[in-house]
């Protein structure tokens, strides 16, 4: 493949630039005080002209969080965000809500060039020629814009930012918002529910196959801030989309926080496919700095033969606790998690999903790769259960643990409950090391130490990668380069 | 050319190579046959630059420049190429990738032009076809399920298409019956010519029947203890290796 090609230039530029996304863009924004009470929560309300239940939806997700603790079970470490030394509103100053192309500040328009995400409708993404899909582009806490908007309505699919949703079509919000994952939850997905800031929105009606690739672009840019990404995606009846999902942030020596809620809807015979990139800052060597990735992530497959597919490819931020799961409600209903978590320097990841089989003949599989390099900590925590009524359910998860070096860990945390007798549960996992024949087989052939992890690690994950849309492909391939930059020698 | 001098070599303090002197110029094939444990496996890794080894004394020059600070890959564009004895599984990673990379990454080094993908293709194609390479096994993940046959065949493919000035062979015809020994030296032997020289690395005789080499090496107890013509090959199918083994002795 020539991405394995690109991989390896990729790797070989990286002397100069470790993290490339970790540039700051100098903008005027307007914040909210720093801090959170009750006064913050209708500060964003308000600045978002949002309509008055959801303002108090707002509210009654902060009454909620205040009652409540962080979790502490995840296998990881870290100093507890003080949340009252965060901003939870920034925006910048020129962008008061999403315009049209021409109206984005240029200043914005350089910083996604930069990042190698040219916003013109024409545009390609990652080389790949013809293919078009459309963006919505969040830049701390608000959507910039958002691309083909036109050309998807003319299908019948809405996609916009979740403020303009909330506006301009309350009664899907209100249908669907925080049915999958209500807003009492869990402690940041209470947080997120309270003070969310932007993200995407994606309607697609009956019997459409949406006509293109839909992507979000998240950036957080300003100091301090936290960003609290909502999604919600609702596929109708016999409805097909595909939805990818890339982070990036500046380098910056404080932590900060990303606490999103995504809620995926699948009613009868509809599909959705949701890819993530998330290439977060990592933090640097010693672990200073870097973004807490705390994600609640839930599809809900509601209709009879639905099928909700999350593939992710996670080698960014400091912590990442993140379980993006599947409720297979509907009978004959399908749930995919595939995902590779690399973690290298002082990274720690603890991720998985969870498979909650209610329907009959639900079915659901889980590949897991887990990558661990330098002195990283990396988990795999899944669940997979079924209800008493949940005849015929299946599963089959695999999970897979590579270690590169002797200093980082890997740990499987599987937990199964079958409370219907006819469920049929696979398990299977492997702890592997990238061995020093491997590596000096493959240096022996031209391959230098880089190009030779490179090559092995995306070996290790190619079942995962050939999951993603194409135009994420070669991209991951030369992230998993980039994030095991200095794993060996 | 490939000259070795006094070449010394310990593996966890343990001497394994003890002053090894070995010249082989261009367009030579120099067998070497020993004992097991004699060494001989050692020097072909550590030509090759593996990173296990110390070498505590001596030299090795390819044409006239010491290889010793150059790592693995450097010396396999510099013109180098080590054929394994146990060829290594790298699964999931397909076989015509690994040998596109592989080709790619010893033209850059060397400062050719990358091939195109048509070009590459082509190229592997052809020479895969000639060592009775299947187009299956080039689809399949890196000597992941190949036959021991198959797997020295895909070395000697590999050899053919990183174009190498000093060929060392590990003990090529391990595991391999008389027909895929036919077609492994018939490769091997396309691969000769005025300008490249061979370092083949075998126990048996049997292998230069097919391998015809300029000079025979014996090694024992890490130092070449004799050399000789082609003749000497029978000699030792003869005698065995007692009078070089003090085990056997």
């Amino acid at each position: 493949m020539a991405a394995v090609k690109e991989t390896i230039d990729h790797v070989k530029e990286l002397d100069l630039d470790k993290y490339k996304y970790g540039f700051t863009t100098d903008i005027e924004t307007v914040k909210a005080p720093k801090g959170l009470n009750e006064d913050i929560v209708k500060f964003i309300s308000a600045k978002k002209d949002e309509p008055e239940w959801m303002l108090e939806w707002r509210l009654d997700a902060y009454e909620r969080w205040l009652t409540m603790k962080e979790p502490e079970w995840a296998k990881v470490e870290y100093e507890k965000p003080d949340f009252q030394d965060l901003y939870y509103y920034a925006a910048p100053k020129s962008t008061e809500g999403p315009k049209s192309l021409d109206e984005v500040d240029p200043e914005l328009l350089a910083t996604y060039e930069k990042l190698g995400i040219p916003l013109k409708e024409q545009a390609v993404l990652a080389g790949v020629e013809g293919a078009k899909v459309a963006m919505d582009v969040v830049f701390d806490s608000v959507s910039v814009v958002t691309t083909f908007k036109e050309e998807l309505a003319k299908a019948g699919v809405i996609f916009c930012s979740i403020s303009e949703a909330i506006k301009e079509h309350p009664e899907l919000v209100k249908k669907y918002l925080g049915t999958v994952v209500p807003k009492s939850d869990n402690f940041y997905a209470t947080l997120n529910s309270a003070v969310f800031s932007d993200g995407s929105f994606v309607y697609i009606p009956p019997g459409v196959r949406c006509p293109m690739e839909l992507s979000t672009y998240f950036r957080i840019n300003e100091e301090n801030t936290g960003q609290f990404e909502r999604t919600l995606i609702i596929a109708d009846k016999g409805s097909y989309v595909s939805y990818l999902e890339g982070c990036t942030a500046p380098m910056r020596d404080e932590n900060q926080l990303h606490a999103a809620v995504v809620e995926l809807i699948a009613l009868d015979d509809a599909e959705i496919k949701y890819s993530t990139v998330q290439n977060w800052y990592p933090g640097d060597k010693d672990g200073k700095g870097g973004v807490y990735n705390f994600v609640t992530k839930r599809g809900d497959c509601r209709g009879d033969n639905s099928k909700i597919s999350w593939t992710q490819v996670e080698t960014g931020s400091a912590i990442t606790w993140k379980y993006p799961s599947c409720i297979l409600r509907g009978d004959n209903s399908q749930g995919e998690f595939y995902s590779i978590a690399i973690s290298n320097g002082m990274q720690q990841v603890d991720s998985g999903t969870k498979m909650i089989h209610l329907g009959k003949n639900t079915s659901s599989r889980i590949i897991s790769k887990g990558i661990s390099a330098g002195k990283s900590s990396n988990t795999y925590r899944g669940l997979v259960s079924a209800h008493k009524k949940a005849s015929g359910a299946r599963n089959f998860t695999q999970c897979d643990s590579l270690l590169i070096g002797d200093q980082c860990s890997a740990h499987t945390v599987p937990y199964i409950e079958a409370k219907n007798s006819s469920a049929t549960f696979e398990h299977e996992a492997t702890t592997s090391k990238i061995s020093d024949d491997q590596m000096f087989y493959a240096q022996a052939r031209g391959l230098n130490e880089e190009e030779a992890v490179a090559l092995i690690v995306n070996g290790f994950a190619r079942e995962v990668i050939q999951k993603l849309p194409m135009e994420f492909m070669a991209e991951t391939q030369r992230l998993i380069g980039i994030s095991l930059e200095g794993s060996v020698g | 050319m490939l000259e070795i001098k006094n070449l010394h070599v310990e593996v966890e303090g343990q001497p394994i190579l003890n002053g090894i002197d070995l010249v082989i110029p261009d367009g030579e094939v120099h067998a070497i046959m020993g004992p097991n444990g004699s060494g001989k496996s050692t020097l072909s890794y550590v030509i090759a630059g593996k990173d296990e080894y110390d070498i505590t004394d001596g030299d090795i020059l390819y044409n006239g420049e010491s290889i010793l600070e150059m790592d693995p890959a450097e010396r396999v564009a510099a013109g180098l190429f080590l054929a394994f004895q146990y060829p290594i599984e790298i699964p999931g990673v397909a076989t015509m990738t690994f040998l596109r990379t592989a080709i790619n990454a010893v033209r850059k080094e060397r400062e050719q032009d990358e091939l195109s993908i048509p070009d590459m293709m082509k190229l592997i194609q052809a020479k895969a076809k000639d060592l009775g390479v299947k187009p299956d096994m080039l689809k399949r993940g890196l000597n992941v399920g190949f036959s021991g046959g198959e797997k020295k065949r895909m070395e000697i493919l590999q050899m053919a298409l990183l174009d190498p000035g000093m060929c060392i062979l590990d003990e090529t015809d391990s595991g391999l019956d008389i027909d895929a020994l036919r077609i492994v030296s018939e490769g091997v032997n396309a691969l000769r010519s005025e300008t490249r020289s061979m370092l083949v690395i075998t126990h048996y005789q049997r292998l230069l029947n097919y391998i015809v080499p300029d000079k025979v090496h014996v090694m024992s107890d890490g130092k070449i203890a004799r050399t000789g013509g082609k003749e000497l090959a029978l000699e030792l199918e003869d005698a065995g290796y007692a009078e070089y083994d003090e085990e056997l002795a």
